[in-house]
């Protein structure tokens, strides 16, 4: 081996930088989790007890405290949960696609001098801030509130519908938030489809909508699956949206974890949920990269 | 150049009886105040290998795409085999094309690329695979039938593009610069094997093209196209031997002009006054000319011979000296400047100039030609 290649080249050390970032702030902090999540919870600050205790003279023994994780299979209101998470995170991911793809489909087809402002106007609602567009939703969503008022004057109903504190509106809410991380990946995928794919393949036969759903769609899919796990990994961890829209019946992973957090007290509890939450979001990642890797051999 | 199909180019080409397969008739398709197209009228017969040849932005690649349906005349009306295809969508009608980019299914193998069209008009399995097998064996790349569009080469794809195209057995094949992407050498290797797929399997094709080499080699005839408008449509020979525009002369291969007027003509004979060359030229015409008339002379370059000195019975004869030489391998081409300044250029075969004595920068020489060799534009 020559001394050249036992060296660290620039292109080793510009991979050890995202690596390095990586490590500091998200495996790091996560080995604080999970060490949380194995210790016991006291009534002190901070609420738990070291894993590594010192008993006398010197000798140190490490205690590992598995009831949390026990308790988290026993007692079914965390399965209840995770099923809920799962649930309304597999329900929006699937409404943002729905409504998404038209969308993404539409700016792409549209003519060059338009893409731009209607992209903006899909990345318009960032500039306010999330809690204030969530806030402006119970206004819409409330029983006297703007939604109602326009239905009741239209005369489409006789009574206010309850829709704040249901299901309905976390899944109102989480759609409209979520949406532009459907609709951008979607676009980037599909404003890169080589039209003349389309041409050839009506030339051989193929009505419109036959040739949407054997050419853009196959090859809009990378884009699909990037948008659907941009949604689908932060709502499973979602708590803002479902405690402000969702009524006491709203089941979910993150408002369990904060309840555990903040009102109980319990860090270790909280922490052995958000462990069980990342191995539930593993799976759901590594199928992302599979097919990341899929489309990115397509493309060469 | 070489034509691979034989025509004697003293004749004009005859078209055959009956319905053309083709008919275009005053087409024309404008983009904005564009005309790409310009009340084009043409008709195709079949089993031609007709090309659309010009530079580009001439339209004849928009010619192409409305016979295939991509676009839409702005008028005029376009008929395949007798029917009105002029309102008919691409997915109905009876012709097939092979893209310049070749826009092969990336998520599809070589196979279901060219099933796709097949399975489109609902052939049964059976006879599907039967025909995906030959059109592989046509194009010869039976071992890629499984292979993946980004893991073929250039050369590779150019072939499944053409099999694809060919599946459904179209009555038309349209091929937009189907060779525009290989180099050189496949290239030329490639035509030979378009002409004889051609050949063997009867289909019309036409070909859109830049490169007149190309459509040279290939076609049956050949419609020059310039600024949306046709200028000229003959099979190959005559189109060099014969142009009958200035642009159809100075596009096909290189040309000398004279610009002039007619002083009589006798017979098929007509004597022109050229003043840029400063002497009278006797070109063989057969059309009736005016006295007076402004005309054109073309001669090709390699028409000219040298003459040791001047000779009385060679009717067309220039002096002048040779300004530059380029050694092109087989040939060389010699410019020479006139006494008048103008410049006039001419190609020997190497054989011919080592043979004798080499002709050298500087040295005086005397060109001539017969009254055959060159011809009268009028446009």
């Amino acid at each position: 081996m020559s001394l050249k290649s036992t060296l660290p080249t620039a292109r080793h050390l510009i991979i050890a930088v995202p690596w390095f970032w990586l490590a500091l702030f998200f495996l790091l902090p996560f080995l604080f989790v999970l060490k949380i999540s194995l210790s016991e919870p006291v009534l002190a600050q901070p609420p738990y007890f070291d894993l590594i205790r010192e008993i006398e003279d010197g000798f140190v023994t490490i205690v590992l405290n598995f009831s949390n994780y026990q308790l988290l299979l026993e007692d079914s209101l965390y399965f209840k949960a995770l099923l809920g998470s799962l649930k309304i995170a597999g329900i929006s991911t699937l409404c943002c696609l729905l409504i998404g793809y038209p969308m993404a489909y539409a700016i792409a087809r549209s003519p060059a001098h338009w893409r731009l402002p209607l992209l903006m106007l899909i990345i318009l609602p960032f500039w306010t801030s999330f809690l204030i567009r969530i806030y402006a939703w119970i206004g819409i969503l409330k029983g006297n509130g703007l939604l109602n008022g326009v239905l009741l004057w239209l005369g489409i109903i006789d009574s206010p519908l309850e829709i704040l504190h249901t299901p309905v509106a976390v899944y109102i809410g989480v759609v409209y938030n979520y949406l532009p991380f459907v609709v951008l990946p979607l676009y980037a995928t599909l404003i890169r489809l080589d039209t003349t794919l389309l041409e050839a393949a009506a030339d051989l036969g193929c009505r419109p909508w036959k040739q949407f759903m054997l050419i853009t769609l196959p090859l809009s899919l990378p884009g699909v699956f990037a948008g659907a796990m941009l949604v689908f990994i932060p709502v499973m961890g979602e708590f803002v949206i479902p405690d402000l829209l969702g009524g006491p019946d709203t089941l979910m992973l993150g408002k369990l974890m904060w309840t555990e957090f903040f009102s109980n007290k319990d860090w270790p509890l909280a922490s052995s949920l958000a462990a069980l939450l990342l191995v539930a979001l593993i799976v759901p990642f590594v199928l992302l990269r599979h097919f990341e890797r899929r489309a990115e051999e397509a493309a060469t | 150049m070489a034509s691979l199909r034989q025509f004697k180019p003293e004749e004009s080409w005859q078209a055959p009886e009956g319905e053309p397969i083709v008919r275009i008739e005053n087409v024309t398709k404008r983009f904005g105040t564009f005309y790409a197209v310009d009340d084009i009228s043409l008709q195709i017969h079949q089993g031609e290998f007709f090309s659309l040849l010009g530079a580009s932005g001439c339209g004849k690649t928009t010619l192409l795409r409305m016979l295939a349906g991509f676009e839409t005349p702005t008028s005029g009306r376009l008929f395949i085999d007798g029917q009105d295809v002029t309102d008919v969508p691409p997915y109905a009608r009876p012709v097939n094309m092979m893209f310049q980019s070749y826009a092969l299914f990336p998520h599809m193998n070589v196979a279901d690329n060219i099933a796709f069209g097949l399975k489109q008009e609902r052939m049964p399995k059976a006879e599907r695979r039967e025909r995906v097998a030959e059109m592989l064996s046509l194009v010869q790349i039976e071992a890629l039938a499984s292979r993946k569009p980004h893991q073929l080469s250039g050369g590779q794809r150019q072939r499944v593009a053409l099999a694809r195209a060919l599946a459904r057995h179209p009555k038309i094949l349209l091929l937009d610069e189907p060779l525009g992407a290989l180099d050189k050498k496949l290239r030329e290797q490639t035509q030979f094997e378009l002409v004889n797929i051609q050949e063997r399997l009867g289909i019309t094709f036409i070909v859109v093209t830049h490169d007149q080499e190309e459509a040279m080699t290939m076609s049956s005839r050949i419609a020059l196209m310039h600024e949306g408008r046709i200028e000229q449509v003959d099979p190959p020979r005559r189109l060099y031997e014969f142009p009958s525009t200035r642009y159809a002369a100075s596009f096909i291969g290189s040309v000398n002009l004279f610009d002039g007027y007619v002083l009589q003509q006798d017979d098929d004979q007509v004597l022109v006054q050229c003043d840029d060359a400063e002497t009278r030229l006797l070109v063989r015409h057969s059309q009736p000319l005016v006295p007076g008339m402004a005309v054109t002379v073309a001669l090709r370059p390699e028409k000219m011979r040298v003459l040791g000195q001047l000779d009385a019975d060679t009717p067309n004869q220039l002096r002048g000296r040779i300004k530059e030489i380029a050694y092109l391998g087989d040939v060389s081409i010699y410019h020479v400047e006139l006494p008048g300044g103008k410049r006039v250029q001419f190609t020997q075969s190497n054989v011919q100039a080592l043979a004798e004595q080499p002709l050298t920068w500087d040295e005086e020489v005397v060109l001539g030609w017969s009254a055959n060799s060159c011809g009268v534009l009028t446009e």
